[in-house]
């Protein structure tokens, strides 16, 4: 199984090159890619509950080796990876033919492919740390496609910046855990225990490291400038796919290769991810560039999954709460999957749109529902989704995530019995936001009326990008209408984690009892989303046939009534920026220090009114600009040090000389 | 004996049935309160049938979501309603989901209803939609933190077991429970664009939210978002009467079933009464007071969760 799975990396290395050579094969660049994610996603779904193998190469260190290992954990995030690598190549196969630079882009996405597996698929330090780096570089180089773009220049600078930060913290993370005999190896991790101070400061160093590429507050910065500037397929890879690359990493390290952790840094990892949640939504609100509003919403939904991390954390530094934190960790590997499919799916749509546009203002476009409306239907599935609508999938994690937290009374600690329900209410906060939000970019992109003269003009998007979303949008529904499935499927991979998984989920029983979700126990909660959506045909088909039945059929066509005052310019409509007016209103002075100023002009005056706003980042101000600005003043003081004499320089290099001697003879 | 099933129709008939008659009731006690004649209470029915009758007027850049919200939108509110006990507890349909899934029903309803209100492109529709998103930002919050309360007290989201444990001597009177019913009220009001959050009564430009929303709607289209409109305003007064006052509920045999469809209509005549009262002795907010009453009731919530996680008897 690894050996097959290797030789699709293998493959997609050698699409790599054939992107290289060959630019004008395209189409045929990414079936090819297509094909062979797809391949080992199957391989991968097939070998989730199987026993883990593993495989050395002769490559890499030669004292070490290149290690493979594929167990339950990495099956599935190999998956997920392959799923959404699968559905990124075939949306490329239509979305490509619209790149202006495609040789910018074919070499390095099979590359990026190719890292995104060898990082699951790694078994000692150095060769997940060379396929971390790899995918951070090939994903960089993606982001400057569009290189000319100024934002796109800046983006790519921040996003290397995080990168190396993260890659420095996961190298002093895996130096930690090596300890002083350098056994890189993680079956040796897994055995040596490391001094209790220790393990915690690699976690930490993991947590920061591992947060950096997912989006954790706050160090997200560089996603909602990266994410977007990257072609949309890329797009939806770095958010749909590389952010659980990184939530990999974390459960590897914390869950795996760590002994189980003190209880504190579970809490610190909750509220992490209760703060990443809530901000991300309130920052998203506040965009009214599609891709960038979808880029934010990453940064919340891995705030979701690290609160069911965290839980799960918690729940295992306490005694004989095994089965809470299996159910915390599988809502959390839910919303992983989740996650990964509807971001897709809803990058893809924004991708479309751009296309048909040629914008990804919201403010410009408008009433795409008529242009476009195969891609509407599509991303309006995702958009229920991620705003966890029932019957489909988002739904089912956050409530499994809820279940989790409603089980945090039993702790005895009382850090947790604080925390917990806090992060509840920052959960549900989050879970609400994200449903405004995407009211507001459904509603202003697709309804309404066009904006612009490209809007009421757009194209429907090819066959095989409305197939990418079609398969995606169909997971969204099938995995929200029949979640024990899923929750079967994950637990091999709890298990390997925790050591205990949910109970095993019954379905397709024959309706009585009906084949409910029962998270603890029946009397406590159930969920049943294959019932409710039957419910929910059965009633709205009612609802229409009485119409039928008994209604008027008479349907005229007529303006707008509006009150009696329907006015045809597209203007008066509501717009992203209006519509998050009042959201802004109440949430924007504490979070962002939002100051608003109206201008009327004096009654009589023909002037127009003007109403001016201006928000902050602060957490740019406060994480980023001291650093920036410590940065820059050391570079201007180590700039004088570049025009000297010769005569100094050797100065410098005999005190340095002298101060070395000195130092070793006093400490020796 | 009734099975599950008989009860499990019954109730879902009943609801849909009743639920304009209860808006008449409201009305008619306001309309007493205010002095005035005040329609007959089979208006609300009168005008469901007159809605249906009548031709629909849509408008030119109306899309299917216009025109199939409405359905789904009343699909949603009856599949939530069909999990809340109302008179009974035997539903065959509880374990189809709890009081979140209740609550996340309702969400897509009002999902559906905001797309629907932005689809035609008026400012009328936009501002309905984009208020009503901020409601809910904060209400929906509120709600699922009343839930908390009520699941670590009674152990359970599921709504026939926190009836059962209200009416269990283990439940007793206790602080958060007042914490989590005036919450529980707060937001109440703000689902069913309640006076002093938003005036049913109202085609005032300004002021309006859900009647923004709702303003292009004609003909069936019309009678299904009234009736839907109706069915939540029950559907929440169910809620905490099934919570708060779960009396006559769950009794055994033939008897008990009886007393529990009696009790039930006079827990929503009550209601509607003391809603009635409510709306006429208060008046309506500014829409930017609004988050202020919201943010209380969600802290409300919040609060009575902490109490439990400190003590389970407070």
């Amino acid at each position: 199984m690894i050996v097959a799975l290797l030789a699709g990396t293998a493959l997609l290395l050698v699409l790599a090159l054939a992107g290289a050579v060959a630019r004008g094969q395209g189409p045929r660049l990414y079936a090819a890619a297509a094909i062979v994610t797809a391949l080992s996603a199957v391989l991968a779904l097939a070998s989730l509950a199987s026993a883990p193998a593993t495989l050395t190469l002769p490559l890499g260190l030669p004292w070490l080796g290149w290690h493979f290992r594929l167990d339950p954990l990495s099956a599935f995030f190999l998956f997920v990876v392959d799923l959404g690598a699968a559905s990124a190549s075939l949306f490329a196969i239509g979305y490509g033919r619209h790149e202006e630079e495609p040789g910018r882009v074919l070499p390095f996405f099979p590359l990026f492919l190719a890292a995104l597996q060898l990082v699951v698929l790694a078994d000692d330090a150095f060769s997940f740390l060379f396929s971390w780096e790899l995918m951070s570089l090939a994903s960089w180089a993606l982001v400057l496609v569009h290189h000319r773009d100024r934002e796109s220049i800046r983006a790519g600078y921040v996003y290397l910046l995080m990168a190396v930060l993260s890659g420095f913290a996961l190298l002093l993370c895996f130096g930690l855990l090596a300890g002083g005999a350098g056994a890189y190896g993680f079956a040796a991790m897994r055995l040596a225990h490391p001094a209790p101070g220790l393990a915690a400061l690699a976690l930490l160093l993991a947590l920061l490291g591992t947060g950096a590429k997912a989006g954790l507050v706050p160090v997200h910065a560089w996603l909602p400038l990266a994410h977007p500037a990257a072609p949309s397929h890329v797009s939806a890879l770095m958010s749909g796919v590389m952010t659980k690359v990184a939530v990999y990493a974390f459960l590897r390290i914390a869950f795996d290769l760590l002994p189980v952790p003190p209880g504190w840094i579970g809490l610190i990892v909750l509220a992490l991810g209760g703060i990443t949640a809530v901000l991300g939504v309130l920052y998203a609100l506040m965009q009214h560039d599609l891709k960038r509003l979808l880029a934010y919403h990453t940064v919340e939904n891995i705030g979701i999954i690290f609160i069911g991390i965290g839980l799960a954390m918690v729940f295992r530094a306490a005694a004989g709460e095994e089965a809470a934190a299996a159910l915390a960790l599988t809502a959390s590997l839910f919303h992983v999957f989740n996650h990964s499919v509807f971001k897709s799916l809803l990058f893809f749509g924004a991708g479309s749109v751009d296309v048909a546009t040629g914008t990804r203002d919201m403010e410009r476009q408008g009433g795409l529902i008529h242009r476009m409306p195969r891609t509407g239907f599509f991303f309006l599935i995702g958009c229920a989704a991620i705003s966890a609508l029932p019957p489909l999938n988002g739904f089912v994690s956050e409530w499994l995530t809820f279940q989790a937290i409603l089980l945090g009374p039993g702790l005895p600690e009382w850090g947790p019995k604080i925390l917990i329900p806090v992060d509840g209410a920052l959960l549900a906060l989050a879970a609400a936001l994200a449903a405004a939000c995407f009211v507001k970019a459904f509603g202003v992109t697709f309804l309404g009326r066009p904006r612009s003269a490209a809007a009421s003009a757009a194209e429907e998007a090819d066959r095989f990008s409305l197939g990418a979303m079609g398969v995606l949008a169909a997971l969204c529904c099938l995995a929200g209408i029949f979640p024990a499935v899923v929750i079967n499927a994950l637990a091999p991979t709890a298990r390997t984690l925790v050591g205990a998984a949910m109970p095993t989920q019954s379905f397709f029983h024959a309706f009585v009892p009906w084949g409910a979700i029962i998270p603890v126990a029946a009397a406590r909660s159930s969920y049943d989303g294959f019932a409710i959506f039957l419910l929910l045909v059965a009633v709205t088909g009612l609802a229409i046939g009485a119409a039928r039945r008994l209604a008027a059929h008479a349907v005229r066509r007529a303006p707008a009534w509006d009150c009696g005052f329907p006015d045809p310019r597209p203007e008066t409509q509501y717009t992203a920026t209006s519509f998050a007016e009042p959201i802004r209103r109440v949430f924007g002075p504490a979070v962002f220090g939002a100051a608003s100023a109206v201008r009327m002009p004096a009654p009589g005056s023909l002037s127009p009114a003007r109403i001016r706003s201006a928000l902050r980042d602060r957490l740019w101000e406060i994480f980023y600009a001291p650093v920036a600005g410590v940065v820059e003043r050391l570079a201007t003081s180590a700039d004088r040090l570049q025009f000297l004499t010769i005569r100094r320089y050797l100065f410098f290099v005999f005190a340095a000389l002298v101060a070395l001697l000195l130092a070793l003879a006093l400490t020796q | 004996m009734i099975g599950p099933p008989v009860i499990e129709a019954l109730q879902m008939a009943l609801v849909l049935l009743a639920a304009p008659g209860l808006v008449g009731i409201v009305r008619a006690v306001k309309a007493r309160l205010q002095r005035r004649e005040g329609p007959p209470l089979v208006q609300p029915y009168r005008q469901i049938l007159r809605l249906l009758a009548k031709e629909v007027v849509l408008a030119e850049n109306a899309s299917w979501l216009f025109r199939t919200a409405p359905y789904l939108i009343l699909a949603l509110t009856w599949a939530a309603s069909s999990v809340v006990p109302t008179f009974s507890t035997g539903l065959a349909f509880a374990p189809l989901g709890d009081l979140i899934v209740i609550t996340a029903l309702l969400g897509a309803a009002r999902f559906l209803l905001a797309l629907a209100g932005l689809d035609i492109g008026t400012s009328f529709g936009g501002i309905g939609a984009s208020r009503e998103a901020m409601f809910a930002s904060l209400a929906e919050p509120a709600m699922l933190m009343i839930v908390v309360t009520l699941a670590i007290a009674a152990g359970s989201t599921q709504l026939s077991t926190i009836a059962a444990f209200m009416l269990s001597p283990a439940a007793g009177l206790r602080f958060s429970f007042a914490l989590a019913l005036v919450a529980l009220v707060i937001v109440a009001l703000a689902e069913n664009g309640r006076i002093p959050i938003d005036n049913p009564a109202t085609h005032l430009e300004l002021t309006m939210v859900h009647e923004a929303m709702v303003l292009e709607y004609s003909g069936r289209h019309l009678a299904m978002i009234e009736l839907a409109a109706a069915l939540k305003l029950l559907l929440t007064i169910s809620i905490i009467a099934c919570i708060f006052f779960p009396f006559g509920l769950g009794l055994p045999g033939f008897a008990g079933f009886l007393v529990g469809l009696l009790s039930y209509a006079m827990k929503l005549g009550i209601a509607a009464i003391l809603l009635g009262v409510f709306e006429v002795s208060i008046a309506k907010m500014r829409v930017f007071r609004v988050p202020e009453l919201l943010g209380a009731g969600l802290m409300l919530g919040l609060l009575g969760t902490l109490l439990l996680y400190v003590s389970r008897g407070l």
